[in-house]
């Protein structure tokens, strides 16, 4: 797919996320308006997965685990954009009897989803688990999550780092959206992760940066990633991301990560998105 | 009377141990985890038949819970093995969310259940597990009563799909179900029928109660010893059946009175049919260091706790 495509469909993207969240007035637009470029460009462009036959197992598909799952908006939206599901379900997140939980479940069996997430700090361990799977099934597929630099305060984390690395689970690929903020304020002030990128190298992974919103950047770390598998490390990539992107008032602030904007800050973040593929 | 024909002696571990080599043989997507205790879960066996199934996750365990979840959706049927202080109140938070919310086939087995871990005290002696691991939606909780039903509860289980918490634990106790009795989930044993109380128990319990229903029955009374193996999805028919005839019951278990399975019984008996009850269990307070027998008296969850615990709540009926 072309990059020009697949920022016209991370804009409409964008365009959902403001809009689901101020549809139930919550939900977390921040780090989902970070994400938006890499998880576009993951779903459209890289990750091979068949949408239309969904199936749990997903044997001979690369999985993807959202760990830092209150960013919902935002893989709902790339979920339903790229066919797991109908667009109009959107207008029901957050909403009593929806398929489309506050944070990711697999209880209402919604297309896509095959973890819970929203306790922070797990999502690593099941993408150890279900790449491990993937070599006792000897199914040459990738396992591919998302993190968020707050959730690396979570202990899980670590144990899951140490073990991957240990075992060489070399077939998982696992992205931290490094946007430096958390709900109580900046990373570094709340608990400062300190070296990041040397954390994990001495942990034993590959480490990878990268910018997340330039999309052609993406693709090719990706694609750099793709061929460091199967050689006995596991590959982390460090995505400087900017909480809130593509909408002015939401960047450079912690303000936007859980808290949606009212009618009047939706028409200020809605002229600043362009409708590429049509509002659901 | 006639007497349970016991078989010889085990740990219930030690089922656990042969019953997960022997399900590892029949069925091949059957993988073992442990966190450093593979010999204190006699684990030994499936790592040593099996190398390529089983995973040393080290002392990690909310690490194994999370993996455990994960390799089930390649079609893995994960047992996880550590002691059951670290099966449940450690990692609680990933069993509710990857693995009971999540509806995944995972099955968490844990040893050294209770006070007869023995010597190590109260940091390893859980008392709060079957509480906390049943009032998960979708666990199924499983409680064997010695070393044959142990092993047989680990082979089917593998064939039961979605989560399950099995508990057993470290003493050497009396084999007293026949060697190759196929497991049912969810079904009660009636070990003794009786008329005069019915006494429902699980795991170590089971064999003090039926202990009890000899010397019960010395005195006259005719007690009849229900096992209830599962405690969740709770056996109410069996219970009920029980209770109509003998019109009184005595919980035991080696576990807190709250949260365990007195309370299920309970919840049966107010809704269902209100007969006086008796708990035989641990009332609200940690343990301590001591051999498993010493523990067991000095915790009121013996033999004699559970004779006393009938004769009282006959008296009540009354």
């Amino acid at each position: 797919m072309e990059i020009q495509e697949i920022e016209n469909i991370a804009s409409q993207v964008r365009r959902d996320i403001v809009r689901m969240v101020a549809n139930v007035s919550s939900g977390h637009p921040g780090g989902s308006l970070g994400c938006a470029d890499f998880l576009c460009t993951l779903y459209f462009h890289l990750l091979q997965l068949d949408p239309s036959h969904f199936s749990m197992d997903g044997k001979g598909e690369d999985l993807f685990f959202l760990s830092n799952g209150h960013i919902t908006p935002v893989f709902y939206s790339v979920l339903a954009r790229r066919g797991y599901f109908p667009v109009n379900e959107l207008d029901t997140f957050r909403r009593l009897g929806s398929r489309l939980q506050g944070h990711p479940s697999t209880d209402k069996k919604l297309p896509g989803v095959r973890m819970a997430s929203g306790s922070l700090g797990q999502g690593l361990s099941v993408a150890i688990g279900a790449a491990t799977a993937k070599k006792l099934n000897k199914d040459k597929s990738l396992v591919y999550t998302l993190h968020g630099d707050g959730e690396l305060q979570e202990g899980q984390i670590w144990e899951a780092a140490m073990y991957a690395a240990a075992k060489k689970v070399d077939n998982l690929i696992a992205t931290i959206d490094y946007n430096g903020k958390q709900i109580d304020g900046n990373v570094e002030d709340v608990l400062s992760l300190g070296s990041l990128a040397q954390k994990w190298i001495a942990f034993g992974w590959e480490v990878l940066e990268m910018d997340g919103h330039n999309v052609k950047e993406i693709i090719q770390t990706l694609e750099k990633a793709k061929t460091m598998t199967g050689k006995g490390k596991p590959i982390c990539i460090i995505m400087k991301t900017e909480m809130g992107k593509g909408i002015d008032y939401m960047m450079g602030t912690h303000k936007w990560h859980g808290s949606a904007p009212n009618q009047e800050q939706l028409k200020i973040a809605l002229d600043q998105l362009k409708e590429t593929l049509g509002d659901y | 009377m006639k007497k349970i024909e016991v078989l010889g002696n085990k740990d219930t571990r030690s089922g656990f141990g042969e019953g997960l080599h022997e399900v590892g043989k029949s069925n091949e997507e059957v993988v073992a985890l442990c966190a450093d205790l593979i010999g204190s879960l006699k684990m030994d066996a499936f790592k040593e038949a099996f190398p390529n199934r089983f995973f040393q996750v080290g002392i990690a365990e909310a690490n194994m819970i999370g993996i455990a979840a994960g390799m089930t959706i390649g079609g893995k049927i994960p047992y996880t093995g550590t002691f059951a202080n670290f099966s449940t109140g450690r990692v609680y938070d990933q069993i509710r969310q990857s693995v009971a919310y999540s509806n995944k086939n995972v099955k968490i087995c844990a040893s050294h259940a209770g006070i007869t871990l023995g010597e190590d005290g109260a940091t390893h002696q859980i008392l709060e597990d079957i509480g906390m691991m049943k009032m998960l939606p979708n666990m199924t909780v499983v409680v064997p009563c010695d070393f044959n039903q142990t092993k047989q509860a680990t082979i089917a289980i593998a064939d039961y799909q979605g989560p399950i918490y099995l508990r057993f634990g470290r003493p050497v106790m009396p084999i007293f179900t026949p060697e190759n009795q196929k497991f049912q989930i969810g079904k009660a044993d009636i070990l003794i029928e009786g008329t005069d109380v019915t006494i429902v128990a699980c795991g170590h319990l089971v064999w003090k109660s039926i202990e009890a229903a000899y010397i019960l029955f010395e005195k006259g009374i005719r007690a009849e010893v229900i096992n209830m193996h599962t405690i969740k999805p709770f056996d109410e028919k069996t219970l009920l059946q029980s209770i109509q005839k003998t019109k009184c019951v005595v919980s035991a278990e080696e576990h807190m009175i709250n949260g365990g399975l007195g309370d299920s019984i309970a919840q049966v008996l107010t809704q269902k049919l209100l007969v006086p009850q008796e708990y035989v269990g641990v009332n609200d307070r940690f343990g301590e260091s001591g051999t498993p027998m010493e523990l067991m008296t000095k915790f009121g969850i013996d033999t004699s706790n559970v004779v006393d615990a009938c004769l009282k709540v006959i008296q009540r009926k009354a």
